[in-house]
């Protein structure tokens, strides 16, 4: 416990308690609406925060993150549906091949020497063959999509994923607030410092003692790993999977959006992105609604000016400089926390 | 399966594949000389592809025509575009100038949805439904007019880069920014030309695609990777190498639509692509940097 | 036996014989100084101990153990610590944690490697400016840091690639004394270096290179005395 709070400013912590505080408490106050808007964002904040632990703290650029959200979600979903299996139960496979994937795909980027934006093309590259390959899987559906079985939940049924948003709410509240804590301690630790050495220069960082091979595994497979427990929700909440939206890059993208525009490597960035980026874009969909406009795309836009934006006038994304707002930069040690 | 149909399908893939190529020559012809990745590529292609449609709906204009136009406006957005948003972005981390054009492409594809509609739009040209018989071998004289057009426009900006004092200069940049300032090119304006130049070729490409398919707004990040994956096959910078990895492409597709199912054909050119990135990651013709 | 042994390694680059047959030794405790004018191989010498480049011929070793062919990683924790002639710090992460990244490589733990970067950084009169991001040093400092950063690795042997230069000759003087004592506490230091006050101060044997080659080895006193080393820096470089 010393450890996880060494460094961090006691009005950080007490900000951050009523944070989620008021996020615990949010289900005995807001509406069914509300709810699933804050499931979205809590999603996207997850999600988000795996995807900064390659990107923001290694430096390693993946735009086919879509991939590790779709296989988790496919193998739980099959699991469950053909065999009963809960997917609490389901989750470990499903890790473990999600974790399988990305290492095979570093594996390949990282021995062949493939980087930058080569690296970025090749984990698009893996989502469309994913993408394409699940469109002819017809043990799963295929391009006609994959169900799982809905009825009206009197009760919830923890145990197999089955019941009320309040559910899967704090279910995904748990995984953010556990995701955040993760990514705490393991800027702390010897990966993240490694981490953040490779990102900032390769080679100053090999020349200190750094396999930086390995250590770019450990961040696409963990990175990986933790994105898929995303897809487990993602599936189990929607109950329906298309491989044409599961594994679009489109939805790569989106779930990137959050980090970025919340600050890449930060811990704050993704959450707070996420609650930006959705919050911002619900608020658009509920004005649009009261003046009787229906325009396809229009949030999509939308999502594209918040980021062209962000990338030209906020290049370190909105924590930080909120951050110093908020006076919360002053004790804390460590960039990135 | 005769072979009268395989080679129908193989001249057929070569020929698109042409149309790919000059597409692909944009993207490259960016990254050699400004060395940003054009992530709005495929977005601007459709773009041009929309603009053939509202041109041919209101005023009937046979795309052919519309070749020179079209490009016109393409390379004016695409000037644009580099002076406006990216010029000031050539010296951040290359995610970040990634990022700003996945942006641009998010704002393109769903403005294009907001305008058009999600429905595939096409044309129907009075040459639409002629062929050529070549000792038997049925091919589109859409497809074989697209190829040539494309082939000109790719040739002409092969001349281009030789020969004028321009096309000199960027090829300067290209191989030395820092030289290229240091014997006083305007980089910047010389860049935007190149953004410009790279954009008409899309629109181009895209104009000359209209003819022998249809378009939806969703389609453009499908081009922008197919531009990808045609220009790292053949060569990241290299510009014969845009249009020798579009044929490959174009027939790769062509052929393992035909032999396999049609909505698997990408999975063939991925496929390419990967074992391109990992065995030649320079690509077919490129040049290998130390 | 020598602490590190070069033995007859070559390199060359597309044809450029950049280092050719060269041969020489470092022995444990000492200072050696590589010199020679610009593009004398100096560097591409330094890549190949450090294994940035695999010698095309020739072994390296490191007590008796061969370490070429060896990724720079393995032969960082092998004991060689070494820097950059151009620098490349973490420039997003503070001066301590940059130190406490090189630190980490013989610090079994994030908190003993913390100390043992406060105590370099104390060691290279950076402290006060161990909060500070690295992206706002200034080149002295960032020289300073690259020092700071390789001697946190704790290694037996030290590349300094001319980490004086851009330094005034108080810094150069200090510098100078910062190294001398690390040495009297028992690093080795090979150093490349362009600054000859400080390569006359610090080293017991200097190694010339010119063209690839090596011309002349010696003392100092015997090295400024040689007509060979004097040819060929003659118009230079100011002696």
């Amino acid at each position: 416990m010393k450890y996880l709070f060494e460094g961090v400013s006691r009005s950080a912590l007490v900000l951050l308690a009523l944070f989620f505080a008021a996020l615990a408490a949010a289900p005995m106050f807001a509406n069914d609406y509300l709810i699933v808007v804050l499931i979205t964002i809590l999603y996207f904040a997850y999600a988000g925060q795996c995807w900064n632990i390659m990107m923001g703290f290694a430096g390693q650029l993946s735009l086919g993150h879509a991939l590790y959200v779709g296989l988790g979600a496919y193998v739980t979903a099959a699991l469950y549906v053909k065999f009963g299996v809960s997917p609490w139960i389901g989750l470990f496979p499903a890790l473990v091949i999600a974790g399988a994937v990305g290492a095979v795909i570093g594996f390949l980027a990282f021995r062949f020497g493939v980087s930058g934006v080569y690296f970025a093309i090749l984990t698009i590259a893996f989502a469309e063959f994913a993408r394409i390959g699940f469109d002819h899987f017809a043990w799963v559906g295929g391009a006609a999509g994959y169900f799982l079985p809905v009825a009206n939940y009197t009760q919830n049924d923890f145990f197999n994923l089955r019941g009320s948003q309040h559910m899967f709410y704090y279910i995904l509240l748990a995984m953010t607030v556990a995701a955040f804590v993760l990514c705490h301690l393991l800027l702390r630790s010897r990966a993240g410092y490694y981490w953040l050495a490779i990102r900032e220069s390769p080679e100053a960082a090999e020349a200190l003692g750094i396999n930086i091979f390995r250590y770019k595994m450990y961040a696409v497979v963990l990175s990986a790993a933790l994105t898929s427990l995303g897809g487990v929700i993602f599936a189990f909440f929607y109950n329906n999977l298309f491989p044409e939206q599961v594994f679009h890059i489109s939805r790569s993208i989106e779930l990137i959006l959050g980090p970025i525009i919340g600050g890449i490597g930060t811990l704050f960035g993704p959450i707070v992105g996420a609650f930006l980026l959705t919050g911002l874009a619900e608020g658009l969909r509920e004005v649009m609604l009261r003046l009787g406009i229906d325009l396809p795309g229009m949030k999509q836009v939308f999502y594209g000016i918040c980021l062209l934006l962000v990338v030209m006038f906020l290049p370190d994304g909105v924590w930080p400089p909120l951050k110093k707002k908020l006076g919360l930069d002053r004790d804390t040690e460590k960039r990135g926390s | 399966m005769t072979t009268e149909v395989v080679l129908k399908i193989a001249i057929s893939g070569v020929l698109t594949g042409l149309v790919y190529g000059l597409m692909a020559l944009g993207l490259s012809v960016i990254f050699g000389v400004v060395r940003v990745v054009n992530f709005a590529h495929g977005e601007m292609m459709t773009i041009a592809m929309y603009l053939v449609i509202v041109f041919f709906s209101a005023l009937g204009l046979d795309p052919l025509l519309m070749l020179v136009p079209i490009s016109a406006v393409l390379f004016a957005l695409g000037y644009l575009m580099q002076r406006a948003i990216i010029n000031p972005f050539i010296n951040r981390p290359e995610h970040s100038q990634f990022m700003l054009l996945v942006a641009v492409a998010l704002i393109m594809v769903n403005a294009l949805l907001l305008i058009f509609g999600p429905d595939s739009q096409g044309i129907t040209t009075t040459y639409s439904f002629d062929s050529f018989d070549v000792g038997g071998i049925i091919i589109d004289a859409g497809k074989v007019y697209a190829a040539i057009a494309a082939l000109i426009v790719a040739v002409a900006l092969f001349a281009f880069f030789r020969l004028t004092l321009t096309g000199k200069a960027i090829r300067a940049c290209a191989d030395n920014y820092n030289g290229a300032l240091v014997v006083g090119l305007d980089v910047k304006r010389l860049y935007s030309l190149t953004f410009g130049i790279g954009a008409a070729c899309v629109g181009a490409a895209g104009t000359m695609l209209m003819i022998v398919t249809d378009v939806t707004p969703a389609i453009g990040p499908a081009y922008t990777l197919l531009a990808f994956v045609i220009v790292i096959t053949g060569g990241l910078g290299s510009m014969p190498g845009a249009i020798v990895g579009g044929v490959l492409i174009g027939l790769t597709e062509a052929l393992g639509g035909f032999f396999f199912t049609p909505s698997a054909k990408t999975m063939f050119s991925f496929a390419i692509l990967v074992l391109v990135l990992l065995f030649r990651p320079q690509g077919i013709m490129g040049r290998k940097t130390a | 036996m020598a602490l590190l042994e070069v033995s007859g390694i070559s390199k060359s680059f597309s044809g450029l014989k950049a280092v050719q047959n060269v041969t020489f030794e470092v022995p444990e405790g000492k200072i050696v100084g590589l010199i020679g004018p610009n593009g004398a191989g100096k560097t591409t010498c330094f890549n190949m101990i450090a294994g940035v480049y695999k010698p095309d011929t020739g072994t390296v070793t490191l007590n008796g153990v061969r370490i070429n062919g060896k990724r720079p990683d393995e032969i960082c924790r092998a004991g060689i610590g070494r820097t950059f002639q151009i620098v490349k710090p973490f420039a997003g992460l503070s001066v301590l944690d940059n130190v406490v990244v090189g630190a980490l490589n013989a610090a079994s733990s994030v908190s003993e490697a913390r100390k043992k970067a406060d105590e370099v950084l104390e060691i290279l009169g950076l402290a006060p400016k161990r909060l500070q991001a690295a992206s706002t040093l200034t080149l002295p400092d960032r020289k300073r840091l690259e020092v700071a950063r390789a001697l946190a690795t704790q290694p037996k042997l030290l590349l300094l690639d001319e980490v004086m230069a851009g330094l005034r000759p108080t810094e150069v003087d200090q510098m100078v004394r910062v190294l001398l004592d690390l040495n009297k506490r028992g690093l080795t230091i090979l150093l490349i270096e362009h600054v000859m006050r400080a390569v006359m101060a610090l080293s017991g044997n200097i190694i010339v290179l010119h063209h690839g080659e090596l011309i002349s080895r010696g003392t100092p006193d015997q090295i400024a005395k040689d007509p060979k080393v004097l040819e060929c820096y003659l118009g230079e470089e100011a002696l």
